[in-house]
């Protein structure tokens, strides 16, 4: 190779490598500006009592199933209680948090993102700022996830914790020295799984839709249907890789159509994959996107 | 032709639909640097043509640079270029200096050079007082303001600017074409949109005139002027005896018309050809030997191309 190709090469580096550290400042100031926003903004105030919704039932079973119980001295009972309280933080996990606090709240972060900010007439900013209109998407989705991982997690938590707090002492010792620990740790991860997946989804509609409740409702009522679906349907949802990765099966009732699980290998990075395509869809529409908010 | 562009910002028979409504329509322009405006009433397609050079719309057909650089490549595109829109909407929650230091960190620079670069910018356009106060609760020409800071913060070569003196009080708008004409002797290319005729007419170096979405003149005001042919060019001669000048000139073949000013003390005189005008009137005025005050175009501003080009829908806006 001669020296001026070899340069060449050098500077064509050089360049990618300065355009890269470029954009991880540019998502770090965008970063900044929205986690802010997605937290502290008078719009998350909706997320914050939605986020408090199963927290207080949890709490109230708690208080409820702690005043009522006369056996807590009973091992079988301690053992049997440890078991009953598992099965119920399943079903109030998957049909409360899962599919209604964190689709929802999911919802309205991430189809804020971009659809918030046309409303609020101030897109332009970001707009007439020297970015990558693709960097601009990373910065946003990053900051939805990390608003969204914050609220919901602490919730999948503090439910949990409440609920076990009903047999205390005895169920403490279950969630620290049993497997319950360990169901936390997975309960938190799907939900991490839900926010990758659920935010992707709605950025995406909060960019195609002037009105994005609708598209919403459909995914909401589509997600509610999966256990009726035949096994080939379910995959075309977020729900269903989600619910394999239970720690505790949920019987889904007598109308269900049964399926194997799919084995957690494979659905993590099934939903990574089909979050990444909807990303890239999203960045996508907004390169062709036009400021335009008279029509709005 | 590209090194040609690198200096200019080129509209390349560029028409804008929004659906079936018409935005701009088959618009040729090379823009080089100084102060240009874009003048014509409101819906005329300013807006659109500043929303096109800047990528916040997309041309239906045709092509745009800014320097080179295709409105469609926003990050090579806003290092150059500053844009103040009309958009009078701001971030929830933020102060003067946060807005411009937020988005400047959003360019790429440090924390250091936004903060230098935001003080210079607020300094620029005299709003320091304030700028530790919340947007929310500016007035509209503070608002202006910030939003003209935030567009000169990174020391854009070319800066768009969508009615900039709207809402400032008098002095705020003597202040605010200072800069623009100090912004322009530093070789920057100015694009200013305004219905502020005299005010557009002081300080633009070349006009662009829109109506209904089409441009219908643009180059010099002056020039402009001389190629409205089907309108008499008006001239004001003062002088102590207006009278006896109105009888000579009206004899001449080129003068249609000759109307005595209202404090006698001078003339109109309203002629199809200029040049040969003023040839007679020379000569005239030495056989006479009449002492002549002033001679001096009465209609070749801004005002009057205005008037003539797009009529009565400018009236009452012009100032």
């Amino acid at each position: 190779m001669s020296s001026t190709a070899l340069e060449t090469v050098k500077t064509e580096v050089e360049n990618e490598s300065s355009n890269f550290s470029l954009w991880l400042h540019q998502i770090r100031a965008i970063l900044k500006l929205e986690v802010k926003k997605n937290l502290f903004s008078l719009r998350s105030i909706l997320i914050y009592l939605l986020a408090l919704l199963p927290v207080i039932i949890c709490a109230m079973i708690a208080i409820v199933v702690f005043l009522t119980s006369t056996a807590g001295g009973d091992p079988r009972w301690r053992e049997e209680f440890s078991q009953v309280m598992a099965t119920t933080f399943t079903f109030i996990y998957n049909a409360l948090i899962l599919r209604t606090v964190v689709f929802f709240g999911c919802a309205w972060i991430f189809m804020n993102l971009f659809r918030g900010e046309i409303v609020d007439r101030s897109l332009h900013y970001y707009f007439l700022c020297p970015v990558r209109r693709e960097v601009l998407v990373a910065g946003k989705y990053l900051s939805g996830m990390i608003a969204a991982i914050i609220i919901f997690s602490l919730t999948t938590i503090v439910s949990l914790f409440f609920l076990y707090l009903a047999g205390y002492p005895s169920s403490l010792n279950y969630l620290i020295h049993g497997v319950g620990l360990r169901h936390a740790g997975i309960y938190v991860g799907i939900t991490i799984l839900a926010c990758v997946g659920y935010g992707a989804f709605f950025l995406l509609v909060g960019l195609l839709f002037r009105n994005p409740i609708l598209p919403a409702l459909i995914l909401y009522g589509w997600e509610w249907i999966n256990f009726l679906l035949p096994p080939l349907l379910k995959k075309v949802s977020v729900v269903h890789y989600l619910h394999s990765l239970n720690p505790v099966p949920m019987d889904e009732g007598p109308f269900a159509v049964l399926a194997e699980p799919t084995p957690a290998w494979i659905s993590i990075p099934s939903l990574l994959l089909m979050s990444v395509i909807v990303i890239a869809l999203g960045c996508w529409k907004i390169r062709r996107a036009e400021i335009s908010y008279s029509g709005e | 032709m590209t090194e040609m562009n690198d200096n200019l910002i080129v509209f390349d028979n560029v028409s804008k639909f929004y659906g079936e409504i018409l935005g701009v329509n088959r618009v040729n322009l090379k823009i080089s640097a100084g102060i240009t405006s874009l003048v014509g009433p409101n819906g005329s397609g300013k807006t659109t043509l500043m929303n096109l050079m800047t990528g916040l719309l997309q041309p239906t057909r045709g092509k745009m640079s800014v320097l080179g650089i295709s409105p469609n490549n926003p990050e090579q595109l806003f290092r150059k270029v500053g844009y103040c829109s009309q958009f009078d909407s701001f971030p929830r929650g933020a102060t003067g200096r946060e807005l411009i230091r937020s988005y400047l960190t959003v360019h790429g620079y440090s924390k250091t050079e936004a903060n230098e670069l935001t003080h210079k910018a607020l300094e620029r356009v005299n709003l320091l007082e304030a700028a530790d106060r919340k947007v929310a609760g500016y007035s509209k020409g503070m608002r202006q303001k910030a939003r003209l800071a935030q567009s000169i913060a990174h020391n854009p070569r070319v800066l768009v600017l969508d009615e900039p003196l709207n809402g400032l009080d008098p002095m705020a708008r003597a202040e605010a074409i200072n800069l623009f004409r100090s912004l322009a002797k530093e070789g920057l290319h100015l694009i200013i949109s305004s219905h502020i005729l005299h005010e557009v007419d002081m300080m633009s170096d070349s006009v662009i005139l829109v109506s209904n979405g089409y441009v219908i003149a643009e180059g010099n005001i002056h020039g402009v002027r001389e190629e409205i042919e089907e309108r008499p060019a008006e001239i004001m001669i003062r002088c102590e005896f207006p009278t006896k000048l109105a009888s000579k000139v009206f004899a001449m073949d080129s003068v249609v018309e000759a109307r005595l000013h209202k404090d006698q003390k001078g003339l109109f005189v309203k002629t199809k050809d200029a040049d040969k005008f003023y040839l007679m009137f020379n000569k005239l005025v030495i056989e006479n030997d009449w002492g002549i005050e002033s001679v001096a175009p009465a209609d070749d501003d801004l005002n009057a191309v205005y008037q003539y080009l797009i009529g009565s829908e400018g009236e009452g806006k012009g100032r």
